[in-house]
């Protein structure tokens, strides 16, 4: 696999500096394709531009199609060129990032065709903030990008690793920077899984000046990767002026990463939680993964503590049966009892059940008030030692309270003010 | 482009129509409820028994023998059913032996056209076929569109089909009902036979009305074919034929919900503000159709009702799996069927007397003492666009192309509270535009849109606005969703239309209501 990456890493080299090809096709085509558009840009010496459109909305985008290609086409000082386009109902920043990875396939740039950030996308997020879910977005298919904050997951992944083809990476790239700026995710936490270090460095370059909340390092196995990465982030921070704090989230996937767990834990103040990844897991020690998971007792018990003994989020797997809602309400409640803060998930379906499973029970929020009351009893009086019935109740208790509350109001099971309600 | 002689009229929704097509004057549309017929129905000819088979054998040697003994010429209107949907092998092979006899000018009536029907392309182009009056759909509705048909094209609802013929505003002249099971007789039903597909319903008006009428089928049983949705009595003339109807193309095996979960959200935010207005209720009753959406609605409704401990008085579906699973749990007292979608449908409706055919007539005739459709409590809709008037499309798409008939739609927005649960656009067409480009529905017949970006109530629905804020449930308003579909996807252009009127969009009570234009092509 590492071998596909390097040769990916020495060709999108080779073509940002020396063009031999002088025809390239971009975007996916077929019948089943929806919201894309598929581009072939010929460049030629004369005869101008020939735009060769075939478009299921032309009658009613195409003149402004039309304008938006032969607008990028003229930022580029593009004169002659043959086009072959095939649109599905694209959308402009879609048309855009297909004929921008087209051009800079051919010509050799460093000019970036930016549509504007849409206003809900300048969003910050928290270090501590929910992230019960987050849910994958293959990063080159634009049809599942533009509803997938509707659903309403805490984050959404825009994905350049595992679920985009290799072929495709370099394209993607440029519609994960577009739908970082242009896609509304309704309150989602913006987040990218780059590619695996050092590919995934490449994939900085696109999204760190364009709004990124968060990113995935995928197959983290040492605090030297995340340095790098933390390393190209703050360089691109620089050149952009970037002041916004841009969470990281390793995602843990193999033997040696689980026994090095803290120290990636502990590698950066940026880093705000850490995901365990058990496909990938699995095969390294040599088992399959079961619906009742004992095989990753262990690692996803290390995780747990790592990310506890360094003061952020545990993160758990994907479940991949998208079906099967009962195994999957099983499989979080097991995972809270873990004590992870979140999973992942790959069908939108899935975040309701993941959200549920999550969120403080009552009996859960009961106990957490009773708690509550009592420390601020103990505060009131000026009492050292808080008690609760006969139960001394130290201070990491108080705080799991307090957590518990919060969660609960955050998600509306109880109201702000419930203390003046008691 | 050749401006037409006939006169356009504007009518009481505004739009312009013609006062005349195919040389029948028309009557614009004049409001809901606006229009109210006198005279009295049409009656066919009178019949003697002396004039057939006292054996009740009226089986003829095959469908050209039968056409050609009913009389078939110049100018006449054939009749057709879509029970076999894009199963149908009968439309066909009667403009087949139409074109071989050199008959012209022929009208087709069909209560709806599918894909399959794509090979009468040919005899609309050589004169065999004048014109349809059904729905047009694909390479039909293509052609049509781009001002292929000679004569003008009429859609109606499924009530307006038999509202048209009952009132003589159509007059069959052979009706070709083609059937699953029948006897040599002439009674039919859909229930049996390896074409089944659950009931004749659209059929019965041509049996009742039409000048002569063939039942054509490859289940031929003894008298009697039990049970008789067409009666023989009716019936000309009756042939056998090997194959009538392709099973698989007719019904599907099994039925499932969308997989979609932009879809399914639509469907639980339908739910669950069907629940927070209270318009679900015990006893209450619903329609919905079989398509994607439509389904997992009933499957929310379902878990409403079983959480609630209600029942639902009746369903008026097309009928399928779910619904009949619902019937047989005991959640619902009846299914009012009106077309049946799979095997599990077509069992229910054989094998359980709660499971009722229906027809136009007893649904959705609107020249009637009272129809079903203005009793059921929620319909639920579907519709290619909405403007900001609650004013709906179901027949054409933006581009101006047609693509869908109007089936019951317009009927059923008769029910208590319409919602049509749609997306707010489908790739980059927005579906919630300024103006529709065809209007099917009037708006103030429309009540709810629920879309995944958030729900519209109709501003005349005073009460379910009440009720929505009074549980919580956040509407927004149609203005607000035009603007964030127009956000997302750009505005689009209007299409390009000339001035040819190339079909019109017949209301329920036969008024016209809108004009369908031809499409510019390049």
């Amino acid at each position: 696999m590492s071998d596909n990456y390097n040769s990916e890493i020495i060709i999108s080299k080779s073509l940002s500096t020396m063009i031999e090809n002088k025809k390239v096709g971009i975007g996916n085509q077929g019948k089943k394709i929806r919201s894309d558009i598929y581009i072939e840009i010929e460049l030629t010496s004369s005869g101008g531009i020939n735009l060769d459109l075939t478009s299921k909305v032309d009658i009613m985008f195409g003149k402004s199609n039309r304008a938006l290609i032969s607008d990028i086409l003229s930022f580029y000082n593009i004169e002659n060129a043959n086009l072959l386009i095939i649109d599905k109902g694209a959308l402009p920043l879609v048309i855009a990032a297909r004929m921008e990875a087209a051009i800079h396939k051919l010509i050799d740039s460093d000019k970036e065709y930016l549509l504007p950030i849409i206003e809900a996308n300048k969003s910050i997020t928290k270090k501590d903030q929910m992230r019960f879910s987050r849910l994958y977005l293959p990063g080159n298919t634009p049809s599942m990008m533009l509803n997938a904050g509707i659903h309403n997951p805490n984050g959404i992944i825009l994905d350049l690793e595992d679920a985009v083809a290799h072929d495709k990476k370099y394209e993607a790239r440029f519609l994960v920077r577009n739908a970082l700026r242009g896609i509304n995710f309704y309150g989602a936490e913006r987040m990218v899984r780059i590619n695996q270090i050092p590919l995934g460095l490449q994939d900085l370059d696109f999204i760190i000046a364009h709004n990124v909340n968060l990113i995935l390092v995928p197959k983290c196995e040492s605090a030297d990767q995340i340095k790098q990465v933390n390393k190209r982030i703050d360089e691109l921070k620089t050149t952009h002026g970037i002041k916004e704090q841009i969470w990281l989230m390793p995602i843990i996937e193999s033997a040696l990463g689980i026994v090095k767990a803290y120290e990636i834990a502990t590698a950066a103040d940026n880093i705000s939680s850490i995901a365990i990844g058990l496909e990938d897991y699995t095969a390294d020690i040599g088992t399959l993964r079961t619906d009742d998971g004992d095989e990753s007792f262990f690692a996803r018990s290390m995780v747990v503590n790592a990310c506890r003994a360094a003061g952020i989020q545990p993160i758990d797997s994907v479940f991949s049966d998208v079906s099967d809602m009962e195994a999957l309400a099983r499989n979080v409640r097991k995972s809270k009892s873990l004590g992870f803060d979140g999973m992942g998930c790959i069908h939108p379906r899935q975040i309701d059940v993941i959200h549920k499973n999550f969120a403080p029970e009552e009996k859960e929020i009961t106990k957490a008030k009773k708690i509550y009351i009592a420390f601020m009893e103990a505060k009131k009086k000026g009492l050292g030692v808080i008690s609760l019935g006969t139960k001394m109740i130290d201070a990491p208790v108080v705080k799991r309270a307090e957590n518990t509350l919060n969660t609960a109001i955050d998600l509306g099971i109880i109201s702000k003010d419930w203390m003046e309600k008691v | 482009m050749s401006k037409q002689d006939i006169k356009l009229v504007k009518n009481a929704a505004g739009r312009m129509v013609p006062e005349e097509i195919n040389g029948e004057k028309q009557i614009p549309y004049q409001g809901v409820g606006k229009y109210i017929p006198e005279g009295r129905r049409f009656a066919p000819k009178l019949s003697s028994c002396a004039n057939f088979p006292q054996d009740g054998n009226k089986t003829v040697k095959d469908l050209k023998e039968a056409l050609i003994k009913s009389g078939l010429k110049d100018g006449m209107t054939i009749s057709t059913h879509h029970h076999f949907r894009n199963g149908d092998l009968i439309a066909n092979q009667i403009f087949d032996i139409a074109h071989e006899l050199g008959i012209k000018d022929l009208r087709w009536y069909p209560s709806a056209s599918f894909p399959c029907h794509e090979p009468l392309i040919k005899y609309l182009k050589d004169g065999t076929i004048n014109r349809i009056e059904g729905s047009m759909n694909g390479a039909l509705g293509k052609f049509a569109s781009e001002g292929g048909m000679a004569g003008v094209g009429v859609l109606r609802s499924h009530g307006g089909r038999y509202q048209a013929v009952q009132d003589g505003e159509v007059q069959i002249d052979i009706a070709v009902i083609a059937a699953p099971t029948a006897d040599a007789f002439g009674n039919a039903n859909g229930v049996n036979g390896t074409a089944a597909s659950g009931l004749l319903g659209f059929a019965l008006a041509d049996s009742q009305y039409a000048d002569k009428v063939i039942v054509v089928t490859d289940n031929m049983v003894p008298f009697p074919c039990i049970p008789w949705q067409i009666h023989g009595n009716y019936v000309d003339y009756t042939v056998k034929v090997d194959i009538v109807g392709d099973p698989e193309k007719i019904i599907s095996g099994t039925t499932n919900i969308t997989k979609s979960p932009d879809r399914l959200l639509i469907a639980e935010k339908t739910a669950q503000f069907c629940e927070a207005t209270e318009i679900i209720h015990d006893g209450f009753s619903y329609q919905a159709g079989a398509g994607g959406t439509s389904l997992s609605i009933g499957i929310y409704f379902e878990e409403i009702l079983r959480r609630n401990n209600w029942k639902a008085r009746f369903i008026r579906a097309g009928s399928n799996k779910y619904p009949v699973k619902m019937l047989e749990d005991g959640i619902v007292d009846y299914i009012l069927d009106g077309q049946t979608f799979d095997l599990e449908g077509i069992r229910s409706m054989r094998e359980n007397a709660n499971h009722v055919d229906t027809s136009p007539f007893t649904s959705y005739n609107y020249h009637s003492k009272g129809n079903f459709a203005s009793m059921i409590d929620i319909a639920v809709l579907g519709a290619t666009e909405v403007d900001v008037n609650f004013n709906a499309n179901v027949v054409t798409h933006s581009d101006g192309y047609l693509l869908h008939g109007i089936g019951g739609w317009q009927n059923c927005l008769f029910g208590k509270t319409v919602i049509l649960p749609i997306p707010l656009f489908r790739d980059r067409i927005p579906v919630i535009i300024d103006k529709v480009t065809t209007l099917c529905g009037p708006g103030e017949l429309i009540d709810v849109i629920v879309t995944e970006r958030g729900v519209a109530v109709n501003p005349l629905r005073k009460d379910l606005i009440e009720k929505a804020k009074k549980a919580g449930f956040k509407l927004k308003t149609i203005e607000q969703l035009k603007a964030e579909a127009e956000e997302i996807c750009g505005i689009p252009e209007k299409p390009e239309l000339e001035d040819k009127v190339i079909a019109v969009i017949k209301w329920v009570d036969g008024t016209v209501i809108d004009s369908v234009r031809k499409v510019k092509t390049k």
